[in-house]
């Protein structure tokens, strides 16, 4: 089987999204970011593992995926944003992740590990979900598109080669990251 | 060997370049990011075609998004799972209603932190689908490609939720 009758195998894709998440939900909970004190922690600013993991997944995942979209083997999914949807539902979503103690991804994870807070707060984001999918249309047409941003993406937005871009924020994360454990973060 | 299956716990680095290295997967074999809040979405229009197959056809968004089990979804359902079975494996599965540190604030009752939770889960739904996305989605898989809109809902997620954990428990610098 090619790589693209893989990709629109949907039977195949649904056993590799399931497989997928298996992995993600392991690595989410050994790295103890499915729980409720982690997470306030981080947003109390008195534990960094979200951060942590956050950038080193950043750092490992865009150097991959960058080479293997250079070499031709993966396409990227970028969207573009605008103050009206990317900052308010920013937000929006962090008040939610405050008073939540879960995001979308951990809530789940969460569950698995017994939290039963997370299984409500999962059934909250539903019901969230469904309520945007209701004011859509109103929102579209309203605030949604309101101060689009210039660019889709770093480089078009600076003007420069995307390799450089990737060198560049990959030294800066690792840079970060360094400091923390200079400082004991 | 399996050691490490057992621990309770793994470095934030190594789960962190492990996610890294699993995106890189996600894109190879099935062209997606890692992502999880369009399935709560998807998840909201199953059930509201259940109650209204007419209405939901006719919703824009769920014409855009339709309501079904997809990679998306089996994913989310494998988070559950994965976490699950970690948990297990290092014995620290527990069933447990309230977490200890919102337990030591506002006590032990199962009802008020449901219902925070319920209240939480809400906004967090909605943020998510009016930002496009969520902590994997835009925080990592969209800051991964460099999109400009991912920094900065990345940015906004920490800053609302920065403050609005500071008004629960209060400002730690403060």
């Amino acid at each position: 089987m090619t790589l693209k009758q893989l990709r629109s195998n949907t039977h195949a894709q649904l056993v590799l999204g399931l497989v997928f998440g298996v992995a993600f939900g392991f690595l989410l909970q050994k790295g103890g970011v499915t729980e409720y004190g982690v997470i306030l922690g981080q947003l109390l600013l008195t534990d960094f593992t979200v951060v942590k993991v956050m950038l080193a997944a950043i750092v490992v995942g865009m150097i991959g995926v960058f080479l293997m979209n250079r070499a031709g083997m993966v396409s990227l999914h970028t969207r573009s944003g605008s103050v009206g949807a990317t900052v308010i539902g920013g937000l929006i979503f962090g008040a939610g992740f405050a008073v939540l103690g879960y995001c979308p991804g951990t809530a789940a994870g969460a569950f698995g590990s017994g939290a039963l807070d997370a299984a409500i707060g999962m059934i909250g984001i539903a019901i969230g979900a469904g309520i945007f999918a209701r004011f859509y249309p109103a929102l579209d047409r309203t605030v949604l598109k309101r101060g689009e941003f210039p660019a889709e993406t770093i480089p078009e937005l600076v003007g420069m080669k995307r390799g450089i871009v990737v060198a560049v924020v990959a030294v800066l994360i690792l840079c970060l990251l360094y400091s923390f454990e200079v400082l004991g973060i | 060997m399996f050691e490490c299956f057992t621990m309770a716990s793994w470095s934030p680095y190594i789960v962190g370049a492990g996610i890294g290295v699993l995106s890189w997967l996600t894109f190879l074999l099935s062209d997606h990011p890692l992502g999880c809040s369009t399935a709560y979405a998807r998840t909201a229009g199953m059930v509201e075609s259940v109650l209204s197959q007419k209405n939901v056809g006719k919703m824009p968004y769920y014409r855009k998004f339709a309501p079904k089990v997809e990679w998306q979804w089996m994913l989310v359902l494998g988070v559950v799972i994965g976490a699950f079975i970690s948990a297990y494996l290092s014995g620290t599965f527990s069933l447990q209603a309230v977490p200890p540190l919102f337990a030591d604030t506002f006590g032990t009752g199962a009802a008020l932190r449901f219902a925070v939770a319920l209240v939480g889960g809400v906004l967090m739904g909605l943020g998510a689908r009016w930002a496009g996305g969520c902590t994997s989605g835009h925080g990592i898989s969209g800051t991964l490609q460099l999109s400009v809109a991912s920094w900065i809902a990345a940015v906004c997620f920490f800053a609302g939720g920065i403050l609005v954990a500071g008004m629960i428990y209060g400002f730690p610098i403060l």
